[in-house]
């Protein structure tokens, strides 16, 4: 598997996805400048975490515009990956690759801490080597990870099954106290409707290894390491 | 012919406004128990070249619609000044 790390200006978890990838998981990965457009030669973009273009007007609204995500939305249609942690998955909203949009946290809080997330579907190519209703610890950082989107469109997204992950207790209950952000109906994560697309508020590169006290963010890498190993046997 | 243009971006009513809410309890906490709602939103000044008025507005609505604004969130209006 060959994995790509994009840098936008202003970008700052981009080593640790480039670290969760060459080391724990031991993969080939590349970084990918924001001005580059040759994405023929991954299998995996991740889009990282950080403060593209300061957060300037809203979050991940001018990193849109960087010419990679042209190269971005191509790939992604063609079948290829994308993971859109944190600031990538804001990105990825702001892109309309992914439906929604994110807003202030409730409490007006950046928050820096372990969460719990609940697997809602173990059948993508993120999360086929978990169960369904596995619980996941991740930490998350983040001031503008409160997920919104219309009633209509919330409604969709859960009839089609695009949400991932789920905000939750160490029990698995998902409820307004488990939830860190206010985001509606407790996402965490959600997919695109052709399941290639990857959008997560927390930092599974944060989570992958022992020394940092969980590996559960690494489970989400070995399940995109195991698709593409199935994907090439196929072909 | 250049031309300002004053545009407001503010929230749609029913998306949470923490930053308005936050604003709003504190100046409750200043004694202004009249006030009833603060909603937050963003004020951008921009100017620009344009062969007429009508096409200084049309410009101005793309670049509010697909840039400055969140039409998910959003909503914007704009007012258009000449400036010479």
């Amino acid at each position: 598997m060959k994995a790509g790390v994009v840098v936008f200006p202003g970008s700052n978890c981009d080593r640790d996805a480039f670290w969760a990838i060459k080391k724990p998981l031991g993969e080939e990965v590349e970084f990918i400048w924001h001005k580059d457009s040759d994405l023929s030669m991954f299998d995996l973009v991740i889009l990282p975490g950080g403060f593209s273009y300061g957060d300037y007007l809203r979050t991940g609204a001018i990193a849109k515009f960087s010419p990679v995500m042209s190269a971005v939305k191509n790939f992604s249609e063609k079948g290829g990956l994308v993971l859109g942690i944190c600031n990538g998955f804001q990105i990825l909203l702001e892109c309309g690759l992914l439906p929604g949009a994110m807003i202030p946290n409730e409490h007006l809080r950046f928050i820096c801490k372990d969460v719990h997330l609940r697997v809602e579907r173990n059948d993508t190519p993120f999360t086929n080597s978990m169960k369904v209703g596995q619980i996941l610890r991740i930490p998350i950082a983040h001031f503008e990870g409160n997920y919104y989107a219309d009633d209509a469109t919330i409604e969709r997204i859960e009839k089609k099954g695009s949400v991932i992950f789920r905000y939750c207790d160490e029990n698995g209950e998902v409820s307004e106290r488990t939830n860190p952000n206010g985001s509606r109906n407790n996402i965490a994560g959600l997919m695109n409707e052709s399941g290639n697309i990857l959008g997560m508020m927390p930092h599974p590169e944060r989570a992958s290894e022992k020394l940092l006290g969980s590996v559960d963010g690494l489970r989400i890498f070995e399940s995109i390491l195991s698709y593409c190993k199935t994907r090439l046997h196929s072909e | 012919m250049k031309y300002r243009a004053k545009v407001i971006v503010k929230k749609i009513e029913n998306v949470a406004d923490p930053e308005g809410k936050a604003i709003f309890e504190a100046l409750f906490r200043l004694g202004y128990e009249n006030v009833s709602s603060v909603r937050s939103g963003k004020l951008f000044f921009v100017d620009l070249e344009s062969g007429s008025v009508d096409e200084a507005r049309k410009e101005v609505e793309v670049i509010a619609r697909d840039f400055l604004s969140n039409p998910i969130i959003e909503r914007f209006d704009f007012e258009l000044e000449v400036l010479g």
